[in-house]
């Protein structure tokens, strides 16, 4: 496991399952990123990374808020509220460590994210005949 | 001319306001963050008892402390300033930037408490809290020792806030219910920052303790520093005896017990011991301060007083 | 724009990867110029990334080395009410080097790495910091001036193509907003004050004015790396631009305030519709960058100390914590 695999970090933090993901970190590093040299010696004091989501009211969704580095789970929520909350931004937080996060493959838009369009019919516009008639 | 050029400037697109009163910037499309109403950056005032409301009051005159509860008053914003005195020392120096923020707050939130305190306590005497802050000399403070012992290392300030912190949960869960409106209502405010304050420390003890050895060392050493001034700040005297038998101050004797059983299950679960060392003398109360309290003063006051009658 | 960084794909990848790169640089290409952003997890050219990060890493080091100045004056405010203003503005300055850490982290270097670098001495972060805060006014002339320039400079970044970057502008923009009226409060305050209040206001407006017009960078001329930034849509205006932009608005300011800025040479210029100013000692700015400014050293080991003081704390909540983690696991 990456000592703090932002899930935002190109290359490192590859989600398990994703084998287009596994080539593409490689082709990354390969490309010469500075990245990965990151983890050497000094990092085991450095707290990790967390991901940080914030309700602003309730009913709302907690929405990624920013990022903070604390040692657990209990400091990292101490943290998010000092950090993130200092001015009445939310009623509720969660946190989750960064390399908790899989995310999707940024190569594989076309596959992933393509498909809805032109299937119109999941769409109330689509049907116009009933246009006019009234609570339709 | 001039009105002609700034017309100019607010042409141009792109850079959305002049000044930047409220910044709404103007990110559209991808950058945006979450849609708007979700929004983890919307920010606002609040609405929570504030220093200047009891200003207002005090100027109105509809709040005005007899001689006793403004002495009273004048301790509790006295141990407040002079710990978020201290507590503002660290902020840029704190062992990670998330303590800096934390430390900061709860700095401010002790300011906060200060100024209240303060500023209720000046109306006997027709002083502002600046005037209190800045004008009086180190026998007229009225704070206790362990609010004025220094900052140390990590573990020292730790060890000062639990003691702190567990003290005034205690102090305030009781003043919430204070014969004096004024005192309750800054308690109410008060205790829940305070609340949180306990939990900072509590987790931070456990943290040193259960951490490195190094870590517990400095803890131990920690709490033996600050543990000879526990007993000051729960000692009665004629003024607090008054007030409590009005139904106005908690009497301190009346937290220790509280404090001893819940200081005892957080220092347990961390594995340490209450420490057992000399209790100091105190005086604080009766302006019989720490060496520590001259400088503190000194640096705090110098500008006020370079510049008397001067406002900021 | 279009064929520029091919010359940066490896030559020992496979045909394979060599496609990937190619459709990667196209996406990338397609993204910048349709104005979009680009995620920390899609493709981009090294040069990018590399640019990214300095850029970040720089903010990030100026927000937190600039905290120094106004922490030394937080014990000695005159006032419970500045004192606070002050405590919460200073607080904000860490939370924005936070925020900003975190940006360059997704660029995939550490925030122990960054602040290595830092306290090495290997990073640079803006200059003005390296000058001393030596009086109260200082307080409001930083504020007005010096966290004014940073918002010129930081709105357009709000747009910045990098999203992670962006979005911490957005919020440090936002928290921004009260550093600025409370630094001309303070200054007008004591604009309005007693005679040796005005002058100690007027000598920090003096002390600030020239060093905060040279926060927006070198003159365009003498800034290789600006228009490859602007094409790439991080910056989005050249650095003269922003200056002559922030001149406009404090030559209107400082009038309110009731004060002069040491500058006899501001002038609107109707031809080119710019606001042109006296000339800066770039000599100055040079050497206080490379380390011969008068706080320079002092800056940086007051950072070194605060954090080889406080390595022993984040040691003992990292072990804290995988001894918690190994108890849990073995529950
Ligand atoms: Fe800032
Ligand atoms: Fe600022
Ligand atoms: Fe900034």
């Amino acid at each position: 496991m990456t000592p703090h695999g932002n899930p935002e970090f190109p290359g490192e933090s590859t989600p398990a399952g994703s084998a287009n993901e596994g080539s593409r970190a490689a082709a990354a590093s390969a490309s010469s990123t500075p990245a990965t040299s990151t983890t050497e010696s000094h990092s085991h004091s450095q707290w990790p990374l967390w991901e940080v989501f914030v309700r602003s009211s309730r009913g709302l969704s907690h929405v990624h808020a920013g990022s903070l580095h604390a040692p657990d789970a209990a400091m990292a929520l101490r943290n998010a509220r000092d950090l993130y909350t200092r001015r009445n931004e939310g009623v509720s937080i969660w946190v989750v460590p960064a390399d908790a996060i899989s995310a999707s493959d940024p190569d594989a838009k076309g596959s992933f994210f393509e498909s809805p369009q032109g299937k119109d019919y999941r769409h109330a516009t689509y049907y116009t005949k009933s246009e006019g008639v009234k609570h339709l | 001319m001039t009105t002609a050029n700034s017309g100019n400037m607010e042409h141009d697109t792109d850079f959305a306001h002049e000044g930047h009163g409220d910044i709404s910037v103007g990110v559209s499309g991808a950058g945006a963050s979450g849609d708007g109403s979700a929004s983890a950056t919307r920010i606002t005032p609040g609405n929570a008892l504030r220093p200047e409301d009891i200003a207002l009051e005090v100027r109105r005159g509809t709040a005005k402390p007899s001689e006793d509860v403004a002495e009273y008053a004048l301790r509790l914003g006295d141990d407040a300033l002079i710990l978020a005195q201290r507590l503002g020392h660290w902020i840029s120096r704190a062992p990670e930037l998330e303590e800096d923020v934390a430390l900061g707050n709860i700095a401010l939130d002790q300011l906060g408490h200060a100024r209240s305190f303060l500023t209720y306590a000046g109306g006997a005497w027709d002083k502002s809290e600046d005037d209190l802050a800045y004008f009086r000399r180190e026998h007229e403070f009225r704070s206790a020792h362990l609010f004025e012992q220094p900052n140390g290392d990590f573990a020292v300030t730790i060890a000062r806030q639990l003691v702190v912190s567990y003290y005034q949960y205690a102090l305030y869960s009781r003043l919430m219910q204070s014969a004096d409106p004024t005192l309750a209502a800054i308690a109410a405010k008060a205790v829940k920052e305070v609340d949180y304050h306990r939990d900072h420390s509590a987790q931070w003890v456990l943290r040193l303790a259960g951490g490195t050895e190094e870590s517990r060392r400095r803890m131990i050493q920690g709490l033996r520093l600050v543990w000879p001034y526990v007993e000051e700040i729960f000692e009665d005297d004629e003024l607090t005896t008054r007030l409590a038998e009005r139904g106005v101050a908690a009497l301190p004797s009346s937290l220790r017990q509280e404090f001893d059983n819940r200081i005892a299950e957080t220092l347990a679960e961390a594995g340490l011991d209450v420490p057992d060392v000399p209790q100091s003398l105190g005086g604080g109360r009766a302006g019989r301060h720490s060496e520590h309290l001259g400088y503190i003063l000194a640096e705090m006051q110098v500008l006020a007083r370079e510049y008397p009658g001067a406002s900021w | 724009m279009a064929s520029q960084n091919l010359q940066s794909v490896p030559a020992e990848l496979s045909p394979e990867e060599v496609e990937r790169e190619k459709a990667g640089q196209a996406y990338f290409e397609r993204i910048i110029a349709e104005d979009s952003r680009i995620e920390p997890r899609d493709w981009m050219p090294e040069a990018y990334r590399k640019t990214l990060l300095r850029q970040i890493s720089q903010h990030a080091h100026s927000e937190i080395i600039g905290m120094q100045p106004e922490a030394n004056w937080i014990t000695r405010a005159p006032s419970l009410k500045r004192k606070a203003i002050l405590m919460a503005k200073v607080q904000d300055e860490a939370g924005h080097g936070l925020y900003l850490y975190s940006a360059a982290e997704t660029l995939g270097q550490s925030r122990d790495k960054m602040m290595e670098d830092l306290i090495a001495g290997k990073a640079r972060y803006s200059s003005i910091f390296n000058y001393p805060a030596v009086s109260w006014a200082d307080m409001g002339a930083i504020g007005w001036l010096v966290d004014g320039a940073a918002i010129c400079n930081q709105v357009p970044l709000c747009r910045a193509s990098y999203g992670p970057y962006g979005r911490a502008m957005v919020r440090i923009c936002k928290e921004e907003s009260f550093h600025q009226r409370q630094g001309f409060e303070i200054l007008l305050e004591l604009s309005n004050g007693t005679p040796a209040q005005k002058q100690m206001a007027q000598e920090a407006v003096n002390r600030w004015y020239a060093p905060s017009l040279m926060m927006f960078g070198p003159p365009d001329d003498d800034s290789p790396n600006s228009r490859q930034s602007m094409a790439w849509n991080i910056k989005r205006f050249s650095n003269d631009e922003l200056r002559s932009r922030f001149v406009g608005m404090i030559v209107e300011q400082v009038k309110v305030l009731g004060l002069e800025l040491p500058d006899k040479d501001i002038r609107y210029n109707e031809e080119t519709r710019k606001w042109e100013y006296g000339p800066l000692d770039w000599e100055e700015f040079k050497n206080v960058l490379a380390g011969r400014g008068p706080c320079n050293s002092q800056r940086l080991e007051r950072r070194r100390q605060a954090h080889d003081d406080g390595a022993w704390v984040r040691e003992a909540a990292a072990e804290y914590a995988r001894k918690q983690a190994e108890k849990e696991y073995a529950a």
